[in-house]
């Protein structure tokens, strides 16, 4: 689960972390108002949307004078952003951050992640702040410093002492306190709050030697929402594309894609390798769904629906490989979901495993147009034939 | 032989009691697993189809001499319960659950540094050697005894390939799910240098997907120091980055995880990807004939 930037600044100032000065408003009637509570001239503009790659698209701007500071409000309140992370419709801002302008002397990148090979969370540190930190660590690994923390032990301070003093320039005692304090902190922010990244680019040292998280990003292990309520209230689902919001109410594993081929399948693996069938047969998936492994008859029709609420879906492909879920009982589940959902695309039914010839028994006796694969290969080539 | 599973296996069911253990239980009795004991906490003196049950994982090791668990424990207590088989002395443990917070997985893995015992999952389906024993989720039915190991991050997927091998013929030596979760207690490494030891099996088949750098580490790993031949798929080529694929783990972000690194990694250490998983039975049986 994601937080918004103003979202995770309430969390680093609990922890210490010092943010700049800011208010968050919902309407740009509100821009005066909130202007004069903070200092400046200038103050920044910061539209408040999960995704990343706003600053290229707009949605952050520096100004100079109230007047300017209602333009910038006004050009991002209920427009649509469209980064390189949101796909090609964009998300609609529905809120804005108005900040304090602050003197920068240097941008530093900071963040923490867990680190799968090595199984323990990792701090990473870099003097290239500011910058695409994946470019970074692709042209120049030598500016990317990294220290693990040992669960053993947690974080200790030689491990912010082995970060902050590989710095070069060294900055100022006081600057060195301060990244020193900010790594503590976001340190025991991601062990308590069961976070999965947090992320700050830059981190700022000002001229007058304070170091200031200007952004924030983090999210949330959605395994361990189940013990971090406080986080739970804070999710956006306006963020969410509608038919994946309606997928999680039902336990479904939907998520959007670009291309008009539905899929339904019974297990992740599975899901993920069809839809990879889909595209070598010449067409692209519209959807990943995984129905799971023990799928009813209703999450069968519920995701039936989801699938066909997208208008670009030309054709839709069942996958589903029996095991402990038998194909009897699946395909009496497709012939319920088809008969209460009026389907207008050509249906291709692959079954397989535990009770597979109950199963195809039942699809060809349904009164309802199925195409019958009758492995994975011939899926595909009908699936091709479909589109083409 | 096999690899860490076989006949003489005695088995505890952590979480017995509840609705998927109770069920799973059942059939891994029926599939012939020497199933000993289950494990409640609270319910210790009940019995499960004539098998007892204990409040803790010790008391089934010390009463009943079990050496692996298979773990059901819903995703909050799941963590607790691998540690407690751990420090009861179970030489293998199978975590089914899904949904471990990952710092939890953390903690895990440190404490099970230094200790005799294997971990496999969790989010995973199990491990089966055919004819054998199955502790797990797997429908047992689609495998056969034989001389192919399978190695897999997947459930489903795991199912449709070993389903074409046994139709083109090839029977298993053992095939594990590793689980789809970011940590997991095995890596493809750690049961390759096992199957790489075990006689019956005379070559395998690894099964990846999107997400961290696992498979390319097993490329290298393969092309240094694994004389069978091996045969690989990886799921998850069209996959969008910075999504989530079902699975906490299959996920691509900074750069890394994506299919096409692990697909040329492999390559690169000469081992045969496949990319139709339509195929892969036929592919398999030329590799191994």
């Amino acid at each position: 689960m994601k937080l918004h930037e103003y979202q995770a600044k309430d969390v680093f100032r609990k922890y210490g972390i010092p943010v700049p000065n800011g208010q968050l408003i919902s309407s740009s009637d509100q821009t005066s108002r909130a202007s004069q509570a903070i200092q400046g001239p200038p103050w920044v503009i910061k539209a408040q949307i999960h995704a990343g790659g706003r600053g290229k698209a707009g949605g952050v701007k520096l100004v100079h004078n109230p007047y300017e500071a209602v333009t910038a409000v006004e050009s991002m309140l209920g427009k649509k952003i469209v980064t390189r992370q949101t796909g090609a419709e964009g998300v609609t801002v529905n809120q804005v951050l108005i900040e304090e302008g602050l003197d920068i002397e240097r941008e530093l990148y900071l963040s923490m992640v867990v680190d799968r090979a090595a199984m323990m969370p990792s701090m990473i540190f870099s003097q290239a702040g500011g910058m695409d930190i994946e470019e970074v660590a692709a042209r120049t690994p030598q500016r990317i410093f990294k220290e693990r923390v040992d669960p053993a032990s947690g974080w200790m301070p030689y491990n912010g002492r082995n970060l902050v003093y590989r710095l070069d320039p060294l900055p100022s005692p006081n600057a060195v306190k301060g990244l020193l304090s900010v790594m503590d902190g976001v340190c025991r922010l991601f062990s308590a709050l069961d976070c999965s990244l947090v992320e700050i680019n830059p981190l700022i040292i000002t001229r007058d030697g304070r170091v200031v998280a200007l952004d924030a990003k983090m999210t949330i292990d959605d395994n361990a929402l189940f013990r971090q309520k406080d986080m739970l209230v804070l999710d956006d689902p306006r963020e969410k594309d509608p038919l994946e919001q309606m997928a999680e109410k039902y336990n479904l594993n939907y998520i959007r894609l670009d291309g008009n081929i539905g899929a339904m399948v019974n297990g992740a693996g599975l899901a993920m390798a069809t839809m990879d069938v889909i595209k070598m047969a010449g067409a692209e998936p519209a959807n990943f769904l995984d129905v799971g492994g023990g799928a009813n008859e209703e999450m069968i029709t519920k995701g039936f629906e989801i699938i066909l609420k997208d208008r670009r879906v030309k054709a839709i492909l069942i996958n589903i490989f029996g095991g402990i879920l038998r194909c009897d009982v699946l395909a009496r589940g497709v012939v319920a979901a088809a008969a209460k959902t009026s389907i207008r695309v050509p249906l291709i039914v692959r079954l397989e495993g535990t009770n597979v010839d109950e199963g195809r028994e039942i699809l060809r006796n349904s009164d309802l147009k199925f195409l019958v694969a009758k492995d994975l290969s011939e899926a595909a080539d009908i699936v091709a034939g479909q589109v083409s | 032989m096999s690899i860490l599973l076989d006949g003489e296996s005695r088995i505890v069911v952590q979480g017995i009691t509840g609705r998927e253990g109770a069920f799973h239980a059942r059939q891994m009795i029926a599939y012939g697993t020497k199933v000993v004991a289950g494990v409640t906490p609270g319910k210790g003196g009940q019995e499960f189809e004539g098998l007892p049950v204990f409040n803790t994982v010790g008391m089934a090791v010390s009463e009943k001499r079990a050496d692996v668990s298979c773990i059901f424990v819903p995703p909050p207590f799941a963590a607790d319960a691998i540690m407690e088989a751990a420090s009861a002395g179970i030489k293998l443990i199978v975590c089914i659950t899904e949904g471990i917070p990952v710092l939890d997985m953390v903690r895990v893995m440190a404490f099970l540094k230094g200790l005799d015992t294997v971990l496999i999952g969790p989010n995973c389906p199990g491990i089966i050697s055919p004819g054998k024993a199955k502790v797990g989720i797997m429908p047992g039915n689609i495998h056969r005894e034989g001389g192919t190991g399978v190695i897999s991050r997947s459930g489903t997927l795991t199912y449709e390939v070993v389903d074409q091998l046994t139709r083109a013929g090839l029977g298993q030596s053992t095939c594990i799910g590793i689980g789809g979760d970011p940590i997991v207690g095995s890596s493809f490494i750690d049961l390759l240098t096992r199957f790489k030891e075990d006689p019956q099996t005379k070559g395998v088949i690894l099964i990846g997907e999107i997400g961290g750098t696992a498979e390319e580490e097993a490329a290298e790993y393969i092309k240094a120091d694994f004389p069978k031949p091996v045969i690989a798929f990886i799921a998850g080529q069209s996959a969008p980055p910075g999504r989530r694929m079902g699975h906490a783990g299959a996920i691509i972000s900074g750069g890394q995880g994506k299919a096409q690194n692990k697909i040329d990694a492999l390559k690169k250490a000469g081992i045969a990807v496949q990319l139709n998983l339509g195929t892969i039975g036929k592919a398999a049986l030329e590799v191994m004939k």
